[in-house]
């Protein structure tokens, strides 16, 4: 039974970690090009599921409508940074509040998106039920706490970052991003227009963050709202785990997503479940007082 | 294909940093720019490459203007800038930072042209083409920063203190080399130096900064011999 209930425990933190992970990778992508810490990223990943939702409603698809909502995802992300993003920078990125003043405004961003998807949807009942099985397999009678949905949704958050990983170690586009990120300066005069650069940084953070949403929602109770809570949690377990990894290194936000993930699954069974945050909020404030860097917030990290 | 500097003046905030500069360069040859710490030689590049907003003036190459212009335009103009301080990238490999230099070209047969020419001439980046930036000397950082600027195929090349911290054997290596690729591309170079008679002694034009103003412009073998240059400028 124990040996039973720890592998599960190990499953649930590797499931809620992988989605973390994606938020956390999300915001280290927005962070590294922008130097912005994108508060608005729940809500851009909660107007992506919602659209994600129409899709599924239209074509029954729920794969068809995870691609497109991240498509939309990053199409959102990529007219924040181009439009309000870029016009901020240019009238605020000097003078007493240039420190303050993005952080301010993806908050307001936030409340903004949400307020607006609260006028579109209303009270309608939005839900997006799993596309797979969410019933674990069993092995010799015990339940695992792995289903085929949580499969999924590891092998998803595993292609994705896969994929993400490729497109900035082999692509020419993915060394102008790391150039951009390291040292702007140096990106310009090698040519690279590092605007341009800038928002594709986004567009590719709205797209890891409409896949956490999109994945998360199902795995949870299914339900959307416009002040959903769990998009909240997201954003703040993403944030945590960004933060441990480093802030600056897709690898950090992998590592600190499943980290976060298993020790807050532990807490949860072996512990209590009032004792989550306290945890979550623990582990940063050590993270930041012991470890500021992060774990992985070394030039070697950032590399990654 | 001349550079014409004229009546340039650029300002941080209510400083001038350069005031109303006039100055030309023929096409293949190369200028050094000298004068103390502070004399606005770093800035006068900065003005030319676009990172850094002029004031008032003009500089024009191949009769396009250079100023009010930003950096990744201009490199496509031609200009490639090695700013202060060895600008490479330090997280990114050897190869990496070439191939960066290279990328808005778009032709990868021209820019694997470059880059074998570069590992050539820079045998020591070969060497260590694949390790990271960070790992590399002083004298290597200054090849790679002057390889990644050779692989935006320009043709007015903007050097900032190449000899900024190396021992003294590596910096004539490193000026020989630097004269050696640049009279074999055929390009137009402007040097800032601290390290006076070194660069004089490589370059064609040799100008002297002092407080944002032109102190003294001669041929470069005129001002190494120039006895008043030598007491109020180079320090002995």
């Amino acid at each position: 039974m124990t040996m039973y209930q720890f592998i599960n425990t190990i499953l649930i933190g590797i499931t809620s970690g992988a989605i973390y992970s994606l938020m956390a990778t999300a915001l280290v992508l927005v962070w590294r090009s922008a130097r912005v810490v994108n508060f608005a990223q729940a809500g851009q990943a909660l107007l992506s599921t919602y659209i994600g939702y129409e899709f599924i409603q239209r074509f029954h698809s729920f794969w068809l409508a995870l691609l497109l909502a991240m498509i939309a995802g990053a199409a959102v992300a990529a007219l924040i940074d181009a439009t309000f993003m870029r016009t901020l920078f240019r009238r605020a990125g000097h003078g007493p509040i240039a420190g303050v003043a993005p952080i301010i405004a993806t908050l307001g961003l936030l409340g903004l998106i949400r307020s607006l998807l609260g006028l579109i949807v209303g009270g309608k009942d939005a839900r997006i039920s799993p596309p797979v099985s969410n019933i674990g397999f069993t092995v010799s009678g015990h339940t695992l706490a792995l289903s085929p949905l949580k499969l999924l949704i590891i092998g998803s958050v595993l292609t994705l970052m896969l994929v993400l990983s490729l497109i900035f170690q082999r692509t020419n586009v993915g060394l102008a991003l790391r150039a951009s990120a390291y040292s702007p300066e140096i990106a310009r005069l090698a040519g690279v227009r590092v605007d341009g650069i800038r928002t594709l940084g986004w567009a590719l953070a709205g797209a890891a963050g409409a896949a956490a949403g999109m994945l998360q929602t199902p795995d949870g109770n299914g339900a959307l709202s416009p002040d959903s809570l769990e998009f909240s949690l997201l954003l703040v377990f993403g944030f945590i785990a960004a933060v441990i990894g480093g802030l600056e290194s897709l690898v950090g936000a992998v590592v600190g997503g499943l980290l976060l993930g298993l020790v807050l699954a532990f807490v949860l069974t072996y512990i209590s479940g009032s004792l989550v945050f306290i945890t979550a909020f623990g582990v940063l404030i050590v993270v930041l007082l012991v470890k500021p860097g992060g774990l992985i917030g070394s030039r070697r990290g950032r590399r990654a | 294909m001349t550079l014409i500097v004229s009546d340039l003046s650029v300002d941080h905030g209510a400083i001038r940093a350069i005031d109303s500069i006039s100055f030309r360069v023929e096409e293949g040859q190369m200028a050094a720019i000298i004068g103390a710490n502070g004399a606005g030689k770093s800035t006068l590049l900065r003005a030319l490459s676009g990172l850094t907003r002029a004031s008032k003036g003009s500089a024009t190459w191949k009769g396009q203007e250079l100023l009010y212009s930003k950096p990744e335009k201009l490199v496509r103009l031609g200009v490639s800038h090695v700013s202060e301080g060895k600008s490479v990238i330090s997280e990114l490999t050897v190869n990496e930072n070439l191939s960066l230099g290279g990328l808005w070209r778009r032709n990868s047969e021209e820019s694997n042209a470059s880059r074998e020419m570069i590992l050539a001439t820079f045998p020591r980046l070969a060497e260590r083409i694949s390790q990271p930036a960070d790992t590399l000397s002083g004298g290597e950082r200054a090849m790679l920063a002057i390889g990644r600027a050779l692989m935006s195929k320009p043709q007015l090349l903007l050097l900032d203190e190449p000899s900024l911290g190396l021992a003294p054997l590596i910096v004539e290596q490193i000026f020989m080399s630097i004269r050696e690729l640049t009279s074999q591309m055929g390009l137009t170079v402007i040097l800032v130096e601290q390290n006076a008679m070194s660069a004089l002694r490589i370059a064609d034009l040799g100008i002297v900064l002092n407080l944002g103003r032109i102190a003294a412009m001669n041929s470069a073998q005129q001002l190494i011999f120039d006895p008043q240059v030598h007491a109020a400028y180079l320090g002995y």
